[in-house]
């Protein structure tokens, strides 16, 4: 296979600087990051190539699966269909930012461990984000609650996602009391 | 490392400095580069206690952990038994995943790890067989060291997790032996082992090793891994079973900024196996990040060219396997007694059951980061068969053992679909091609269309009982597209579809099992636990027809089917016995957990099977009830015998799992053909179960054993289908025999 011919760069006179371009702010995990490239990337794409923040997941593309979920302003969003415009200037947590600054695990992460929730891992960042929109909406969760979770697992783990739920919600319940 | 694409890179990005405070972006950059180099095991800074241990001063243990979690649990379990036998303590354990540990042995490889692929549920199995040895003779080195700094025998010294320990109550911790032990040589002979009385360990719950690292995004999967220089690329791949490209434009692809270069990908070549080449022949549009290449795929204007199975369909291939059923068999696999002349003496019963085609759907799609240089490779992927990449990496690259680098991260679900390293050939031959490392990233869409598929099949089952209701013949045909793709001939293909020593092979005096070859263009392989899935659900099915139209009860028929307890030869793998005493056990724990004989007033229906898979015996009971067009699963029970549990929570969450993944599959998952192409795209094509619809607790029970432990990968699928089946037939009287369950249950009610 060739390879690409290396370029000769321009002669100085030639280099014109770049015109400036609207960017795009929205706050990751408490940082702010302005976005120069395509607009319409989905905010999946902007998280694990352009930041590397990986915990996100890709599953489907198409917000199936929701693997790829995250929180926007708090609410639980599928990154994979959200573009980056349409998150402009607002907060996204990511599963990297669920645990506290100093590093002190979310109650959900915490019951995830204690209930040995995860067996391959790979949709559980996305259920812990949809459990923590939950959370957040209904902080005694029924069982019909919980079925409105709607992140596919293959695995299965969905009995001990319900279990983990319900340990989290005794926890936070409990640490307010 | 290309400076001008970490420009392009950066441009996206730049500080700035807000309310929030500031923010440096380009280091995080700087730390990503090479991220798909994982910590090694094989360090010299620390000391190496033989090759799968090593411990730090500060008396850490590190365990390697030598073949893939796809979530099947093998990297708690197996260093788990390393630790057992080394006397460990767990809580000064931590875990390492092995690369492919191979050495040069002129110029042919060496694997010093044994065997490190994931397949058959034989992880656990195989460690048990050689890993306790390892401990083993890692505490014993231990031991000499201490034996020799303290000048006492070594009969005389005791280990206790992480310290060995002299008479007069010295004590000293690996650690600070670990440096002495490095230096003794490995033993010669064989270590006794442990009397497992004294295990700490291995029978005791423990949770995932990764689970710190699952819950807080940290844990890299294959498909997380990069250089910073790497190429995206995705490939578009020829729809048609089979078929070719007959034209493709890039030029608007070219025209997407961040897209690099568009490559065609060669088809495969029928002289190599499946899994080994790509699946099919492509184009690859490579890219800066995954979102130009994705949006260059999409611009690509491409002509494919259908092959010979361009008029391949689903009907199409019922009608065949119908035929063919008619017909004399390609393989007849089993034959007992007289068949023919019992079956005409008896009361008869007959009936076709229906297994669709089905997709792996793995969380984590097929992915494959790649780098290959004049003397060096480096390979991370998700594949179950690391030593298969490796020799795909060697054809390709030409590179000699010891300069092939092969990683295996944890696995986002393998079920079977990365027994094949089509996507390792993949990154291989691009980044061959192109020169820079490339990641190959596939999506939802590319894997449901190139799948090695759970082959399809038509199972049409006959019996004859007598008047004591006793089954007297017993015959079971079936038509399917065998896993192995054609390869090794007639005589080999029936060996992974239907399995000569199943059960109620050695309970029927008149039994005969015959295979016919379906002819298919889709591509096959192995889906969890593979022909068991359709074998038990078309036998433990039959078996509950058979019950009813006898007025037996299912379980009594099942128990007394089964009668004494005897050991049974069984030759394929899973052997060499099955136990029927075992396999009666976990049906009756299963019936006694779920209140089987209690009578249902409110409309519920119980419905129970068992099936022996690859050593381990399980039995499942549902109690369902339909209710307008919902199918409703109001208990699932699962009992399983796998032996000793290494790690009970461990096997309870294959159960629990299998059990899932089973009813999620029994009740809607199909793979269809139309037109030589394969219809299903992306989930909701293909429904996975969500949580609303499954079951909110499995409630398992585990048979307490000390056998020698059987992988729990697998045997938690195959006994769930036709439990299901049967459940649905108790509640409604309706017996359907054809997968997926829920559409057809529909149709007949």
């Amino acid at each position: 296979m060739q390879q690409q011919p290396l370029q000769a760069p321009p002669p100085p006179s030639e280099i014109k600087p770049e015109p400036k371009r609207e960017g795009i702010d929205v706050v990751v995990n408490g940082e702010r990051f302005r976005h120069y490239g395509d607009p319409a990337m989905p905010l999946l794409w902007f998280l694990r190539d352009v930041l590397r923040l990986t915990g996100t997941k890709y599953g489907c593309g198409i917000g199936a699966c929701g693997a790829c979920t995250v929180l926007v302003d708090g609410q639980a969003m599928r990154a994979c269909v959200t573009p980056v415009t349409a998150v402009k200037d607002r907060r996204i947590t990511t599963v990297e930012g669920l645990a506290d600054a100093q590093g002190n695990l979310h109650a959900l992460q915490q019951a995830w461990i204690d209930e040995d929730v995860a067996q391959c891992g790979y949709c559980q960042a996305g259920q812990l984000m949809a459990a923590a929109d939950l959370l957040k909406r209904k902080p005694e969760p029924t069982d019909e609650d919980i079925d409105g979770i709607t992140n596919l697992c293959r695995c299965g783990t969905y009995p001990r996602i319900r279990a983990a739920i319900k340990r989290a919600a005794t926890a936070m319940k409990e640490r307010k009391a | 490392m290309s400076a001008t694409l970490r420009l392009s890179r950066r441009r996206f990005l730049q500080v700035l400095a807000g309310a929030a405070g500031a923010l440096v972006v380009g280091v995080r950059f700087a730390e990503a580069q090479d991220t798909g180099t994982p910590v090694e095991l094989l360090g010299d800074v620390y000391s190496q206690i033989g090759p799968f241990v090593r411990i730090e001063p500060d008396g850490r243990v590190i365990i390697g952990a030598r073949t893939p979690d796809m979530g099947q649990g093998t990297r708690t379990a197996l260093p788990r038994i390393i630790a057992e036998e080394l006397d460990a303590d767990w809580a000064q354990v931590t875990v390492l995943g092995l690369p492919l540990g191979v050495e040069d042995d002129g110029g042919k490889p060496r694997f010093i790890y044994g065997d490190q692929s994931a397949g058959g549920s034989t992880s656990v199995p195989q460690a048990w067989q050689d890993l306790r040895q390892a401990g083993a003779a890692a505490r014993w080195l231990l031991v000499q060291a201490a034996a020799r700094r303290w000048n006492v025998p070594a009969e005389r010294l005791r280990t206790e997790a992480g310290a060995v320990i002299a008479p007069d109550g010295r004590r000293a911790g690996y650690g600070d032996l670990a440096a002495d032990a490095a230096r003794i040589d490995l033993p010669k002979q064989p270590l006794p082992l442990k009397n497992p009385a004294q295990y700490r360990l291995v029978g005791k719950p423990a949770g995932n090793v990764d689970a710190h690292g699952i819950v807080t995004g940290t844990l890299q999967f294959a498909i997380d891994h990069g250089f910073a220089e790497a190429l995206v690329a995705v490939i578009a791949r020829c729809p048609y079973l089979d078929g070719s490209l007959a034209e493709v434009d890039d030029s608007e692809a070219l025209k997407v900024p961040g897209v690099v270069k568009v490559l065609p990908l060669p088809g495969p070549d029928p002289a190599l196996p499946i899994g080994e080449q790509p699946l099919a022949p492509g184009v690859a549009v490579l890219a800066e990040d995954t979102w130009a290449a994705l949006q260059g795929r999409d611009r690509l204007k491409l002509a494919w060219k259908p092959g010979k199975w361009a008029d391949e369909s689903t009907a199409a291939l019922e009608r065949q396997a119908l035929d063919k059923l008619a017909g004399a068999p390609t393989m007849r696999a089993r034959d007992d007694g007289d068949f023919d002349k019992f079956f005409k003496l008896g009361r008869k019963l007959q009936a076709d059951y229906y297994v669709p085609y089905a997709a792996h759907a793995t969380m984590e799609p097929m992915n494959c980061l790649a780098r290959v240089e004049e003397d060096r490779a480096v390979v991370v992927a998700p594949t179950q068969t690391p030593d298969r990449a490796f020799e795909v990496v060697r054809r390709i690259t030409g590179l000699s053992p010891a300069q092939i680098d092969i990683r295996f991260p944890r696995i986002g679900g393998g079920f079977g679909r990365r027994l094949e390293d089509d996507y390792v050939a993949e990154a291989v031959l691009l980044a061959k091609s192109v020169g820079k490392p490339v990641k190959v990233m596939w999506t939802r869409e590319d894997d449901m269309t190139h799948d090695v598929y759970r082959p399809c099949g038509v199972h049409r089952m006959s019996a004859a009982t007598d008047r004591r209701r006793r089954i007297i013949a017993w015959r079971h045909q079936l038509a399917s597209a065998s896993k192995r793709n054609g390869a090794g001939g007639a005589d080999q293909q029936w060996k992974s579809e239907i399995h000569p020593d199943d059960l109620p092979a050695g309970l029927v005096a008149n039994l005969r099992y015959d295979w016919y070859a379906l002819d298919s263009g889709v591509k096959r392989g192995n889906w969890r636990a593979p022909a068991h899935v359709s074998n038990a659900f078309a036998v433990q099915s039959f078996i509950d027809e058979i019950a009813a139209a006898l007025k037996v009860d299912p379980l009594k028929f099942r128990l007394d089917l089964l009668g004494a307890p005897r050991r049974l030869p069984y030759r394929s793998h899973g052997g060499p016995v099955l136990d029927t005493g075992r396999l009666a056990n976990v049906l009756k724990l299963a019936a006694e957990r779920i209140g089987w004989g209690q009578r249902r007033t409110n409309g519920h229906g119980l419905g129970i099977a068992c099936h022996f898979t690859f050593g381990g015996y399980a039995a499942h009971a549902f109690e369902v009830s339909v209710e307008g067009e919902r199918l409703l699963i109001h208990r699932a029970v699962c009992a399983v015998d796998v032996g000793r549990a290494i790690n009970p929570l461990g096997v309870e969450a294959q159960m629990m799992g299998g059990t899932i993944d089973g009813l999620s599959t029994a009740l809607n998952l199909a793979i269809t053909v139309k037109d030589g192409q394969v219809q299903q795209k992306n989930f909701p094509d293909y429904p996975l179960a969500r949580m609303a619809a499954m079951p909110r607790a499995v409630e398992v029970q585990i048979v307490e054993s000390d056998a020698d432990p059987a992988g729990a990968g697998e045997i938690g699928i195959p006994s769930v289908a036709p439990a299901l089946a049967n459940a649905v037939y108790a509640a409604t009287t309706v017996r359907v025999r054809r997968l997926p369950l829920l559409p057809e249950l529909l149709r007949l009610l």
